[in-house]
């Protein structure tokens, strides 16, 4: 048993959720006791393929997973010419990664969604729009046909579409999820295009049998344009940015931390994209840089209008955006310097794993703020920082792990924001002092801006009209609890985290040729 | 505890030392809050703060929203806010272009440089 999950887990990965989907309907009618079990079973389990399949990976190297074939790692049967004409997942130690942390994400998401959606109704349909945004994520960061991450990108974006637009909020929720659905489908529509260009030159859809084939013609250029920017929306980088705010805000809480995930997909497409299927043959100074540029605006632009938002959840939204600049500068540093082998030694492959940490620190607490955004929004239904106060009386648990993601956010030690930060400052400052030196302001703004939404929401006398406000059931404790464990444990331990996790998945980034070999076998 | 140390290629970072400073100050916190009165001394008018004559302000009014707080920050960098915001239509077309706009310059960035 156990080796056949082993041996087929890139499948189940998507399997397991995508029937936990598709049940709901029928399971619905067992009542909330089985609706609650099925969400939790389901999403467990779906970790628990997603831990089977990084411990494979990191121990033996690449998964190559062929559907169809009769053997799952016979991407190129005798009579296809040399063509992986079928579709494969390769999953590398990025790819697991990204896997590993969505997943369990997704565990801790339907764990508080059990308690904050409790009273709702149409819970079937969200949870099933939930399991299926997960679907999304992790076939984006397995898949290895580019046609087939257009198919996740597009469950990715209508199942967040439609689960922004799912608590309709006198129709402001229905605008934002409108937005949403309308620029990612937008994003989807340019990586599309990029595709068919790719396909018309290369007679291929398999990420590494493009690879092979890259000539960087002219078309290419056009596609790796259309790539970029698609994805930089999907990321939220700025000036794609715009839809976040209103996304991130009118979604219920839970559903954005998924959102914030589901975002990094898009980042993880994009350097995807960059390194493994471009590569050394693009000019890969000037698209470096082009990357650098986003993530320096994300994090300017992002931290500046964060500082006077009135709304918690908008405000949080706007760092988010922040945030993800960090990933764009860390890694872009590194495609900058791809062809450089002793600058990447030097400081690119420290610049790239910085990046790469942010993102999964950044999930953890940045899944973590929003999560407590819905507990306090939960008992005093305003998001409104000029009517909250006074919580810390009342909700001491949320205000703690409210602490621990707003100094993890903030870079400050010893929590986990900070390890990745530093990697990214000193490598950046070897790069270029100047963007290390904005890197820096913005952490330093960041603390700002979330002191003063700390003062704003937990500090003064309990406020009467607050009087109702207590904390919130033991699920969404346990699930921030998780986070906030996790916030502090990977800031307090990272070297294990880096060298365990982190660094293979830079490796699996830098060396395309490994990544090519996996479904080619050793071109 | 070696094993604990980031490496980051221009220096290193342990962060037990700053777990051990973490406690230390959390421990010298705790300490001087059980220096402090455990509730206000009495009922009624002895248990009110004295502030100067005037009657105690409501917890409404003697909390500083959000904000307030910040108000010379935002108001020193008017002018930048003042481009900044207004790109904030909230209009979707204005979005759009945005994209658009967006993906000209990258294919001149790409395909030219």
């Amino acid at each position: 048993m156990m080796d056949f999950i082993i041996a087929n887990a890139p499948a189940l990965l998507i399997a397991v959720p995508m029937l936990g989907a598709f049940a709901l309907p029928l399971i619905g009618r067992l009542g909330d006791t089985g609706r609650n079990g099925w969400i939790l079973l389901i999403t467990l389990v779906t970790a628990i393929i997603a831990v089977l399949l990084t411990w494979t990976v990191l121990s033996g190297g690449p998964v190559l997973y062929t559907f169809g074939a009769a053997s799952p790692v016979d991407a190129l049967p005798a009579d296809s010419g040399g063509i992986p004409i079928r579709i494969v997942f390769t999953v590398d130690a990025f790819s697991a990664f990204m896997a590993l942390f969505a997943a369990f994400v997704g565990f801790i998401v339907a764990l508080y969604s059990i308690a904050s959606e409790r009273l709702s109704s149409g819970k079937d349909g969200y949870y099933a729009l939930m399991l299926l945004l997960l679907v999304g994520i992790l076939g984006m960061v397995t898949t290895g046909d580019l046609f087939n991450f257009f198919v996740f990108l597009e469950i990715n974006s209508l199942a967040g579409a439609a689960l922004v637009a799912y608590r309709i909020d006198k129709g402001v929720a229905v605008e934002a999820g409108l937005k949403y659905a309308f620029l990612t489908t937008l994003a989807g529509l340019m990586v599309l295009y990029a595709i068919g260009l790719l396909y018309g030159q290369y007679d291929s859809l398999n990420m590494a049998l493009i690879a092979s084939r890259m000539t960087y013609t002219m078309l290419d250029k056009v596609a790796l344009a259309l790539l970029v920017a698609g994805l930089a929306l999907k990321a939220g980088a700025v000036p794609l940015h715009f839809w976040t705010p209103d996304a991130y805000s009118m979604a219920p809480a839970a559903i954005t931390a998924l959102l914030v995930v589901a975002s990094q997909a898009g980042l993880y497409g994009l350097f995807r994209v960059l390194f493994s299927v471009y590569g050394l043959t693009l000019s890969y100074v000037t698209v470096g840089w082009a990357v650098i540029i986003l993530g320096v605006l994300s994090m300017v632009v992002g931290v500046t209008m964060a500082i006077p938002q009135k709304d918690v959840k908008r405000l949080m939204a706007y760092h988010a955006v922040s945030q993800s600049g960090y990933m764009l500068l860390g890694v872009g540093v590194g495609l900058v310097v791809l062809g450089d082998a002793v600058a990447m030694e030097a400081f690119g492959r420290t610049a790239m794993e910085g990046g790469i940490f942010h993102i999964v620190n950044h999930a953890m607490y940045k899944g973590l703020l929003f999560l407590t955004a819905g507990a306090i929004f939960l008992y005093t239904g305003t998001r409104n920082l000029n009517k909250l106060g006074g919580l810390g009386h009342s909700m001491k648990w949320t205000m703690l792990f409210f602490i621990i993601g707003a100094l993890a956010i903030a870079g400050i030690p010893p929590f986990n924001g900070f390890a990745s930060k530093l990697m990214i400052y000193e490598s950046v400052f070897a790069f270029s002092p100047v963007i290390a030196v904005i890197a820096m302001v913005v952490s330093v703004l960041t603390l700002a801006s979330f002191v003063k939404v700390f003062h704003a929401i937990f500090m003064g006398p309990a406020q009467p009209r607050h009087a109702e406000a207590r904390e919130v059931p033991l699920p969404m404790l346990v699930a921030m609890g998780a986070l906030a464990l996790l916030t502090i444990l990977m800031g307090v331990f990272p070297e294990q985290i880096v060298s365990t996790l982190i660094e293979p998945a830079a490796n699996a980034l830098i060396d395309q040729g490994a990544y090519v070999a996996t479904v080619l076998g050793g071109l | 505890m070696l094993t604990d140390t980031l490496l980051t290629g221009f220096g290193a970072w342990n962060p037990i030392a700053w777990v051990i400073a973490f406690a230390v100050a959390l421990f010298i916190a705790w300490i001087i809050q059980r220096m402090g009165e455990p509730d206000v001394p009495g009922e009624g008018e002895s248990g009110k703060p004295y502030l100067s004559g005037n009657d105690e302000p409501t917890p409404e009014a003697t909390h500083i929203g959000g904000s307030n707080l910040y108000w010379g920050c935002t108001e020193a960098m008017n002018g930048y806010y003042a481009r900044i915001v207004p790109l904030h239509t909230g209009c979707l077309t204005d979005y759009v272009l945005w994209v658009l706009g967006t993906f000209a310059l990258l294919v001149i960035f790409i395909g030219v440089l």
